[in-house]
């Protein structure tokens, strides 16, 4: 029994004025308050897909249906792959430009942008300038930006890729316990396999060129997500059906297997 | 000896250094004032004729910032026009670069033709400013992080909040690196115009004092207006530099650097 779809993609295409093709009869479904990632290579369409969500482009054929009642591009938090903050304002100002561009006083913003702060464990740097952060640091203001607005949907475009193993754990870890504390719904695209299994209750596998998707893999949310998970067998046992699915979907790309997956 | 005090001290050093060479090539070979005057003796003229260098050297200053200004205006004025329609910058920027690219000097006898002395003075510094704010801006309102502008359109800010919040202080930093040119540009275009004005000139600044000190053979009073127009450029760079730095210093590399 799976909860309501918040968004479907029905057939959805995106052909890029240049010619490229990045997505060709996509078809899937975001739930109310999952988890789920889309897994494959770069330069598979999977992130033209949360592109297409947040709005930020539109497709060239097919739609997406929102569920009704969904107001939709205004409860939306975008994480970027770079952190993206304004090299000239402090943490606090960064957090609080969603709230100030949709009208809100430093003020009158003031309560919302602690508690986002406080959620990525980083009131104490509030008057900080990014410079003077680290990359995962900046990587959680990035996330505090994001929550401020308190969206119903987060959308997650390869988030930590650019960091340490050790400084991407702890951020796994700190995102699973916002995802249970604040229960929005996180979409979010990597091409980590072993990411995308530990954090997901499902993980898309995207083939590439054109983008759609391959495989589906379902992991039991009540699994519990901590460091015996990061080190259990079953853990393995699911990073290589991942693999294997995204290993059969680059297989079946035509033009991916010319190329080789070192191209991809 | 740390090496901050070092920076100080090396040039200074060298600095006196010159000047003592200068002094004593004036006195080993006897040279009259009229081929070489010596430090002491431009030192002498400068304060003997302080009334009239000094009122010159303000009146060369105030139009170098009046130019400033106007260039400063003028320049980020068309800076943001361009940002907003692509087709004015296509249509426009060629002329600015024929500005810029013609020689100030050959432009300088044609203002004078047409306006008058004072104003062809600040026309021409005018002009020579204009070009690296108006590039330096243009370039900094279009280097926008393309994530931060998605974020904008995501966040539906208005293309005047994205001006305001986002492209005009991505652009500060560029817009302070023309700044620094220009105001170098300004003296030189002012003082340029004057010299091309000449005689002819009713004009009263620092390189009317020194075509008239030429004619006069009034070698040391030359070398003291010379002095100040050199002072007058560096007082210029310092100001604009301090201006840079206290716009920066919290968060561009280029101040942050200066500090370590």
């Amino acid at each position: 029994m799976s909860p309501a779809p918040l968004l479907r993609f029905e057939g959805v295409g995106k052909t890029f004025p240049n010619g490229v093709t990045a997505l060709a009869g996509l078809d899937m479904e975001i739930r109310a308050g999952e988890f789920v990632s889309l897994l494959g290579p770069s330069g598979c369409g999977k992130s033209t897909a949360l592109r297409l969500i947040a709005g930020l482009a539109e497709p060239t054929a097919g739609r997406l249906a929102w569920a009704p009642g969904t107001d939709a591009r205004h409860s939306i938090g975008f994480v970027f792959q770079e952190p993206t903050l304004m090299p000239w304002a402090n943490v606090f100002a960064n957090v609080h430009l969603p709230l100030r561009l949709a009208g809100q006083s430093r003020r009158a913003a003031e309560p919302a942008i602690m508690e986002a702060l406080e959620l990525v464990g980083l009131a104490a740097f509030r008057d900080a300038y990014p410079r003077e952060l680290s990359g995962g640091m900046k990587m959680r203001v990035s996330i505090a930006r994001a929550l401020v607005t308190r969206p119903r949907l987060l959308l997650m475009d390869e988030p930590f890729a650019a960091l340490d193993e050790i400084t991407r754990f702890k951020l796994n870890d700190d995102l699973l316990a916002l995802w249970r504390r604040l229960g929005c719904t996180i979409v979010f695209v990597t091409h980590s396999v072993f990411e995308s299994v530990f954090l997901s209750g499902r993980v898309l596998v995207f083939h590439p060129r054109p983008g759609s998707i391959a495989a589906e893999l379902a992991i039991d949310p009540g699994q519990p997500r901590d460091e015996a998970f990061r080190t259990s067998p079953e853990y393995a046992a699911l990073a290589r059906r991942a693999s294997q699915a995204l290993a059969s979907a680059m297989r079946e790309a035509p033009e991916a297997a010319l190329a080789g997956p070192g191209a991809a | 000896m740390p090496a901050s005090r070092l920076r100080w001290l090396l040039p200074l050093g060298v600095l006196a250094l010159v000047v003592l060479g200068w002094d004593l090539v004036v006195r080993l070979n006897a040279l009259p004032p009229y081929i070489l005057p010596g430090p002491g003796l431009v030192l002498e003229t400068l304060i003997a004729d302080r009334a009239v260098l000094f009122g010159s050297l303000l009146v060369t200053l105030r139009v170098t910032l009046l130019a400033l200004a106007c260039a400063v205006i003028g320049g980020v004025g068309l800076a943001l026009v361009f940002a907003s329609a692509r087709i004015v910058e296509l249509s426009l920027f060629p002329i600015a670069v024929i500005l810029q690219v013609t020689p100030i000097i050959a432009i300088a006898p044609l203002m004078l033709i047409y306006l008058q002395p004072d104003t062809a003075v600040l026309v021409c510094a005018f002009i020579v400013a204009f070009f690296p704010i108006l590039a330096n801006t243009t370039l900094g309102l279009n280097s926008v992080d393309p994530n931060l502008r998605d974020l904008f359109a995501l966040s539906g800010a208005s293309s005047w909040q994205t001006l305001r919040l986002l492209r005009l202080p991505a652009a500060l930093p560029y817009f302070l690196g023309g700044l620094r040119i220009a105001g170098g540009l300004a003296l030189i275009g002012a003082i340029v115009a004057e010299i091309a004005a000449g005689s002819a000139g009713q004009g009263s600044g620092l390189a009317f004092r020194i075509v008239e000190s030429g004619y006069r053979l009034n070698i040391p009073r030359m070398f003291a207006a010379l002095l100040l127009v050199s002072l007058a450029g560096i007082l210029i760079y310092l100001a604009l530099s301090l201006v840079s730095w206290l716009a920066l210093r919290r968060w561009h590399e280029s101040e942050i650097g200066r500090m370590r």
